[in-house]
């Protein structure tokens, strides 16, 4: 199998998962719990929040676990826009993000808020000037993530929030950084992010939880009610196996070495495939290595996926269904319907080899000569 | 308190010396229907069916939302029977068995049918002693005869008396397996599990015919078709689904025909190898969801050579209908959520820019044995693949 699709999810690491089933069978309490049992669930939840927090460079007081990086996203634009929506009416987020982002901005267009969206340059990275000229005095929230999921495009985060503040001290930063964790090596401080969102099973962890880092002294409001966990802004017993196994996936970062890794893969990748006539290099040049979107001629991605997956190559259609429009962020770039439409994204983990691009470059070749093109 | 379904016949009782196979088979259907909720006892006199749990513990609930499903029946009531058949049992029951329904009604009236003519009391007798009885028990109801909230019925049948409020609407129809099998061709869209379940409820027991055409549709629009024949078998009983692997043949399609003609070739392709699968499993004729003019295949012309692929009948029981009343019906058999899920299917691949849609018959059929599609037909039909679908 080649399993080139580890920006969808990855397989989890066998510590993660052993700490997951000894949570599940041994340590099984709940961290809200009076008991000795309660209270050693506690140390579990703290341990994976502590190792979470210093994979970032926050303090463990700042993470609130989530149910993956679609509710931390969800939690970080509801929860900073109706903190200030008495005097904030305006929230800024770039036409890339993901649609967690995208959909909660157009509820809060819905519901009366002004919402910004800003548009890559053609490299498809986020401007900060572009982004700096639409805050105005009213401005509550600015949402610009840190890898896009679909290019692996790298935005200047840290100077785009550097550039808000200048226009206005008071706007809340927040950057989805869930394809970025575990693979780029930032800092909240460096980045001078409010709120940053991270997920678990993009980075050997299981599915079913996230974070969201909330700077210290920053105020948003929660979205689910109940029995005041997680500082009361996400209420309901944690899903502790999945948040332990995740602090244990913290614990297997070697970012520098993995990156070399990977660097090498897109490297071998982007040679390999752009030899094959009709293929075509969507990520950026100075894209995350992790993430390479390319089009392959004029064979429907969803065509040419089913076709690798028959040669036990998995890969990711481009665009999000083969009915529906072409991927927004490709469009946002610039990019032709038809190029659009037959965009394939390859995602590497610290896992892959030279011999799953080979497998992916021969099933391209091979499906471009004998695929129908439309 | 024992409770019991009385389902009435629908156009059955309509049939002459035949009647018997039909009240069989559907007697039959709703056995199979009920089989795993525990046992029923089946009986049938003067034009209903009454299905009489055997034991306290089955869940009539679900039985009766089962029953709504059957052809055969055009409607049925869930009764309380009278612990005996006598006046007084039944201003006993009433009250009781219908507590919850009068107690958030404002008017009602009370509806006697004495089918049994030995019982002594008439059936205006038995509406004024039950209606009197109700109003003193209920003082907040009025008897409104013309526009009652809740109909009340006093049934003195010949096995005994039963009480119930107004009678459920069923499924209607003649039973399944009594008018026959055929097959379905069935893509994934919206219209073909509607003409399934329209031609199921002509009495047709069905057989399913799905294209499927990998790496240019998903194993995800194949299982989406399984999820509509299991919502459409809800009605239409259990069926064998036919996979037939349809991408040789639309590439051979693509490489060696006009494209202005892909989209009737591929369809009276279709159309001749349901025609083989269907005569070697006893199907009589083949259905499709075609609507007259809903797209470029589906124009007078371009059926007429469709039709001409085969010498079967075909059955297709949506051609006079709009869209919306299509998606009407697929609402009310719960098959639309499935089928706007997004995937490709074999119908919309290679679909040609501009579709002849006045093709003339000689010119297709030419272009068609030009390229000679019988050793693919041949090697699709020897790799079908069943599925049961239950």
């Amino acid at each position: 199998m080649h399993y080139l699709d580890n920006s969808a999810t990855t397989a989890v690491s066998a510590a993660a998962a052993r700490k997951a089933l000894e949570i599940m069978t041994e340590n099984f309490g709940n961290p809200s719990s009076l008991h000795t049992l309660g209270i050693n669930a506690e140390h579990e939840l703290e341990a994976a929040r502590d190792f979470v927090a210093r994979a970032i460079g926050a303090d463990s007081g700042e993470i609130i676990f989530t149910s993956g990086g679609t509710e931390a996203n969800n939690l970080a634009l509801f929860g900073a826009a109706e903190a200030k929506r008495r005097t904030c009416r305006r929230v800024i987020i770039s036409s890339t993000e993901h649609s967690s982002v995208i959909e909660a901005a157009k509820k809060l267009s819905d519901d009366g808020y002004e919402v910004v969206r800003i548009s890559p340059s053609e490299n498809g990275v986020i401007e900060p000037s572009d982004v700096a000229s639409a805050v105005t005095p009213d401005t509550s929230l600015v949402s610009v993530m840190l890898v896009n999921n679909e290019t692996g495009a790298i935005n200047p985060v840290a100077e785009i929030f550097e550039a808000v503040r200048l226009r206005n001290k008071n706007v809340i930063c927040h950057t989805d950084a869930v394809q970025a964790f575990g693979k780029l090596d930032f800092k909240v401080k460096k980045l001078g992010a409010d709120l940053l969102t991270v997920s678990a099973h993009k980075v050997h962890a299981p599915k079913g939880c996230g974070a969201l880092y909330i700077k210290k002294g920053v105020r948003i409001l929660p979205r689910q009610i109940g029995g005041e966990q997680e500082k009361r802004i996400r209420s309901g017993t944690e899903p502790l196996p999945a948040i332990a196994a995740f602090g244990v996936a913290c614990t297997e970062f070697d970012i520098a070495k993995n990156l070399a890794l990977v660097s090498e893969l897109n490297n071998y990748a982007r040679e390999k495939l752009t030899q094959i006539d009709g293929v075509m290099i969507n990520s950026p040049e100075n894209a995350l290595p992790y993430v390479l979107n390319i089009s392959a001629g004029r064979v429907r991605s969803e065509t040419m996926l089913h076709f690798l997956e028959e040669r036990e190559v998995y890969v990711s259609s481009g665009s999000a269904c083969a009915k529906g429009k072409p991927s927004h962020v490709l469009s946002a770039m610039g990019y032709s319907r038809q190029r659009a439409d037959s965009a394939l994204r390859i995602s590497f983990s610290k896992l892959n080899t030279r011999d799953d691009v080979d497998a992916l470059a021969e099933g391209i070749a091979l499906g471009l000569k004998t695929l129908a093109h439309r | 308190m024992k409770e019991i379904l009385l389902l009435k016949d629908g156009e059955i009782v309509l049939k002459g010396l035949n009647r018997r196979q039909f009240e069989d088979a559907l007697k039959r259907n709703i056995k199979h229907s009920l089989s795993d909720l525990g046992r029923f006892d089946i009986s049938s006199a003067q034009s209903t069916i009454y299905l009489r749990p055997l034991s306290d513990d089955i869940d009539l609930d679900e039985a009766c939302d089962r029953v709504s499903r059957i052809f055969g029946i055009v409607s049925f009531s869930r009764a309380a029977v009278c612990p005996e058949k006598t006046l007084e049992s039944v201003l006993e029951t009433a009250p009781v068995y219908l507590e919850k329904i009068l107690g958030s009604a404002k008017t009602f009236k009370v509806e006697a049918k004495r089918s049994d003519k030995k019982f002594p009391f008439k059936s205006p007798e038995i509406c004024r002693e039950t209606g009197g009885l109700l109003l003193s028990k209920f003082p907040h109801l009025s008897v409104d005869v013309h526009n009652p909230d809740v109909t009340v019925y006093v049934e003195i049948r010949d096995f005994g008396a039963y009480i119930h409020a107004d009678p459920i609407r069923g499924a209607g129809g003649i039973p399944v397996g009594t008018g026959g099998r055929a097959a379905i061709l069935i893509s994934g869209g919206i219209d073909s599990p509607v003409a399934a379940y329209m031609m199921a409820k002509r009495g047709i027991k069905l057989t399913a015919i799905h294209f499927a055409s990998p790496p240019y549709t998903s194993a995800r629009a194949e299982e989406k078709v399984v999820k509509l024949l299991q919502k459409v078998s809800r009605y239409a009983g259990p069926m064998r689904m036919y996979t037939v692997p349809f991408t040789k043949l639309q590439e051979k399609l693509r490489d060696d025909c006009p494209e202005e003609l892909f989209t009737i070739i591929m369809r009276r392709l279709m159309m001749q190898i349901s025609e083989r699968i269907a005569k070697q499993r006893d199907c009589a004729a083949l259905i499709t969801g075609e609507s007259l003019g809903q797209v470029a295949s589906q124009t007078i012309g371009a059926l007429g050579c469709t039709d001409e692929a085969t010498d079967m009948v075909v059955f297709r029981p949506l051609i006079g209908m709009d869209k919306q009343e299509i998606i009407n019906i697929s609402y009310k058999i719960d098959t639309y959520e499935t089928s706007i899920e997004p995937y490709e299917d074999c119908c919309t691949v290679f679909t040609p820019r501009h579709p002849r849609t006045k093709p003339i018959l000689k010119f297709v059929k030419a272009a068609q044995e030009q390229a000679n599609f019988e050793p693919l037909i041949e090697e699709a039909l020897n790799n079908l693949k069943i599925t049961y679908i239950e």
